[in-house]
């Protein structure tokens, strides 16, 4: 069956910020007004609606679609889809299933997520992500199972926590970059070893900060595409794939739910080589070495060898294959239903080549996004070409 | 443009506590692998296409997809998979000493890529930086109920 | 559009499911669907959806529990939370988009296990002024249904009309756990809940879980003789509580606009029906969006009854079964399926809503 062609015609965010004023829907409603200027498109001309909002618990409101829904929904087929940290990404192939089924021919896709006026804290919403009756009573934080998964993976490699904090270095200094990031600075490998330690071996540094935060594209049918705009991105490969929920019982060194989600990606896109074909990547990056984690997964590097391209500069804004130019959520800010939109407007942005000054030196005409979520279970891979 | 502020007062807010009280059913795999805890041993269930022991148990085997045959008692030693050391709780507060937690791997062969195993404290002021690999055995309470805290901890077993 | 309904399982349909947890239960519904579709989801089915959410699980990100009961592991699931006819708009366009050649649809409820229903339904109403501390969350459905009736002249005898036909349809249907005969008078007598509603025109909860196998057309007929094909399929959501219609389902006459044009179903002649009827008003509040003319006057005619004209919910509908939270929309396409499979009737339309306080609904058409 002939795959019929779908581009993304218009990205809009918000600021990320640790706290902002607006309500969910104010700004869900700014990302899309911003998405529906760049594609010279009203609200009118949309057809279907898709939210993607993570966890109900951090808006405060259950059937938490329909809340978000009235920002752009209102009297269209609204739908929403929430896939924990691959929200945004997953939302993202949903817009495109939306068009290439010939259901829709316009479709908005509003991703946000307000985690600042969680109580006592953001972080203890998740709380209640573990199995009620072999996990939670045993309190976990968010935190640990990334720390025990960083940890697996440093001894299995040999990768030192030096390596590692570089990520958190190159994303940080990206997002200087970048108008709308939260957590941009100038710091040193010494500044992240130096950091409060939360949960050994992650430091407050390697971790993505609490955010709020909205973001918006348009996704319209590819015969149209040239009416709204003389660049359209077309997404020409989706994969998606979830592992069981079941982490205690696995290897955790190696993601292959990654790989699975990746391949479908590849085989749609006709890519075979992904270390040579793709010129732009945006790996989710909640934590720092879960960059070089899905680097490995998406098969650029070999496993256990993103952290040595990465010292080789390999990853850098200059470097062959640039990783994270937007900053990713390590220098942005993970508001979790908009950050992997956050990615997939990152690579949108570099095809078109609007990026400013994150515009990566050299020329690209393939970007890879990809997002991780749940617990250590699911990653949605979306990529774009010019 | 949004509005970034550094204190929750510099708007008006309307705070709402949300009274959400579930009772989960535990299920035949659940309550066999509670009751076990109660016991003093750990429960899982096996399927005899593949092999795979599952450790908490469970009634489907999902890579053959068809009803697991059998429980089985699982050693209450493994082996350390993974480990961190928590300084902060789950409401973000600073703690005293540190909280060692782990997933232990409670059966199969060193080099199975799934295995059954559990997810716990353990024991003690412990160097985490050396912990994968160690030896642990489960430390059972006296008092237990049914719960997966009916173990204390696991503690490193020295040789 | 033809997407093939190759295959339906479930498990459950009574009102508390102790005996297993919500895995152990999707498993048996999975089961029952891959052995009525002749499918094996390790090897023959594409993608996989679920349908579930949060505060009905107790767990945040619940889809993280999705994949292993229904054969997902290491494949293609997501989650699209909310009305499980969502989920299945979402299946019919993996299909459609060629993404997928065999896709399944998952959805469960456990509202036994939740202890304060109502302060989750609360929590579902708006944060800021929603929340007004209301006695009964039904309150919404009852500002609702008075305006309907005062419109439609729709009496309350004919709301209970509703509860008498659909809790005897259930009486044969194995899942009609809440179903009954009774007279309009008995409904009639009962006192109100939130007026004009009476406990019996509210639809009871019960845990179930449902599962769905669809295919595409070449694959669907080499799956099955006689498939039952979804030939048009519609969402709509009409906006926040204080801006949408009471009184009329707006979200409804828009998911039906779509599935009906897809459908190309321009007549609703030999057609049953299976419209969801969480409080009874609904059911003809609904049947009204999908432009059946005068429901009032064809439910006093008779011939909205299992042997009438057109027969709507001859299985009994939510009223018998009673409701299982977001599975509610699978609930209904199961009873059509299964009606359908009997031979009567070549069509089908089936409408959900996503309850209250949502304006959120959807439309699928089944043609044989």
């Amino acid at each position: 069956m002939m795959l019929r062609k779908v581009a993304i015609v218009g990205a809009g965010l918000t600021l990320f910020r640790r706290r902002l004023k607006e309500t969910p829907q104010e700004m869900a409603w700014e990302a899309a007004r911003k998405a529906l200027d760049e594609a010279g498109l009203e609200l009118k001309d949309i057809d279907c609606v898709i939210t993607s909002a993570a966890l109900d618990a951090y808006d405060g409101v259950h059937m938490r679609g329909e809340h978000i829904a009235h920002s752009g929904g209102v009297r269209k087929t609204v739908s929403r889809v929430y896939a924990g940290g691959a929200t945004g990404g997953m939302a993202t192939i949903s817009a495109w299933y939306h068009v290439a089924s010939g259901l829709c021919d316009k479709v908005l896709v509003i991703g946000e997520e307000k985690m600042s006026h969680a109580l006592p804290h953001p972080q203890s919403v998740f709380r209640y992500i573990w199995d009620p009756i072999t996990e939670k009573p045993l309190n976990p934080n968010l935190i640990w199972i990334f720390a025990m998964e960083m940890y697996r993976y440093m001894k299995t490699y040999n990768v030192s926590k030096e390596e590692i904090a570089l990520v958190s270095v190159k994303n940080k200094r990206n997002a200087l970059n970048n108008p709308y990031a939260q957590a941009a600075a100038n710091i040193t490998v010494d500044d992240v070893l130096n950091s409060e330690v939360l949960v050994w071996p992650v430091n407050r540094l390697d971790v993505s900060p609490v955010s709020d935060g909205a973001g918006a594209i348009v996704v319209v049918n590819g015969d149209v595409a040239r009416q709204f705009t003389d660049t359209p991105v077309w997404i020409v490969g989706v994969g998606w794939n979830m592992d069981n929920p079941q982490w205690s019982n696995r290897e955790l060194a190696y993601a292959r739910y990654v790989e699975e989600s990746a391949m479908m990606a590849y085989k749609m896109a006709k890519i075979e080589r992904p270390d040579k074909e793709i010129d732009v990547i945006e790996p989710h990056d909640p934590f720092d070495y879960k960059e070089l984690h899905h680097i490995e997964g998406l098969k650029i590097a070999k496993r256990g060898e993103a952290p040595k391209l990465l010292k080789e500069g390999v990853f850098d804004l200059d470097g062959d294959i640039p990783s994270s130019p937007s900053g990713g959520l390590m220098g942005c800010g993970n508001p979790i239903g908009a950050s992997g939109l956050l990615k997939v407007i990152s690579i949108y942005w570099q095809l078109k080549g609007i990026a400013g000054r994150m515009q990566v030196k050299k020329p690209v005409y393939t970007g890879l996004a990809q997002n991780w979520g749940d617990l250590m279970q699911m990653s949605a891979v979306v990529i774009m070409r010019r | 443009m949004v509005t970034p502020i550094k204190k929750s007062e510099e708007a008006v807010t309307i705070r709402y506590k949300l009274e959400a009280y579930y009772s989960f059913s535990a299920g035949i795999a659940y309550t066999k692998f509670l009751n076990g805890l109660k016991e003093g041993k750990i429960i899982g269930r096996k399927c005899y296409r593949c092999g795979r022991v599952y450790v908490p148990p469970r009634m489907y085997c999902d890579d053959c997809f068809r009803p697991t045959d059998e429980w089985v008692e699982v050693s209450d030693e493994g082996v350390i998979e993974t480990a961190s050391a928590s300084y902060i709780s789950w409401t973000r507060d600073k703690l005293e000493e540190p909280e060692v937690i782990a997933v232990i791997r409670l059966g199969g062969r060193e080099k199975d890529w799934i295995f059954p195993g559990l997810f716990h404290r353990i024991c003690g002021k412990v160097d985490v930086y050396r912990l994968i690999g160690k030896k642990v055995k489960a430390v059972w309470r006296e008092k237990r109920e049914g719960s997966i805290n009916d173990i204390e901890c696991f503690k490193v077993v020295e040789g | 559009m033809r997407v093939g309904i190759i295959g339906v399982g479930w498990y459950g349909f009574t009102p508390s499911t102790p005996e297993l947890s919500f895995r152990e239960m999707v498993f048996e519904a999975a089961l029952r669907a891959y052995e009525d579709a002749h499918v094996n989801p390790r090897r023959d089915v594409d993608t996989f959806v679920s349908c579930q959410e949060d505060f009905w699980e107790g767990i945040s990100i619940s889809g993280e529990f999705a994949p292993d009961p229904i054969g997902g592991t290491l494949r293609p699931v997501m989650t699209v939370p909310g009305d499980s006819v969502q989920a299945i708009m979402h299946a019919v366009m993996h299909i459609e988009s060629g993404i997928s050649k065999v896709t399944v649809v998952e959805s469960h409820a456990k509202p036994s296990d939740i202890i304060t229903m109502e302060k989750i339904m609360e929590f579902a109403y708006d944060p800021l002024y929603g929340r007004i501390g209301a006695r009964n969350f039904h309150f919404l459905a009852g500002l609702d249904a008075v305006k309907f009736m005062e419109r439609t002249k729709a009496t309350k005898e004919d709301l209970a009309e509703v509860v008498v036909k659909n809790k005897r349809n259930g009486l044969k249907n194995p899942r009609g756990s809440y179903s009954s005969s009774l007279s309009i008078e008995e409904v009639v007598k009962q006192p109100y809940v939130v007026y004009p509603l009476t406990s019996l025109d509210i639809s009871p909860f019960t845990d179930a879980a449902v599962v769905i196998v669809l295919a595409n057309e070449e694959v669907a007929r080499k799956y099955t003789d006689d498939p039952i094909w979804i030939t048009g399929v519609g969402v709509g959501y009409d906006s926040t509580m204080e801006l949408s219609d009471l009184g009329r389902s707006t979200y409804l006459r828009l998911a039906a606009d779509k599935a009906f044009k897809i459908a190309r179903l321009h007549r609703l002649e030999n057609v049953a029906f299976f419209v969801d009827d969480t409080y009874s008003y609904k059911e003809l509040q609904h049947l009204e969006a999908l432009k059946v003319q005068d429901p009032v006057k064809k439910l006093r005619e008779g011939e909205l009854y299992a042997d009438g004209k057109t027969p709507v919910n001859p299985l009994g509908g939510h009223l018998s079964e009673g409701r299982p939270l977001d599975a509610s929309g699978l609930a209904l396409l199961l009873d059509a399926v299964e009606f359908m499979r009997r031979g009567e009737f070549d069509k089908a339309v089936v409408a959900s809503w996503r309850g209250v306080p949502s304006f959120t609904g959807g439309v699928v058409v089944l043609e044989r």
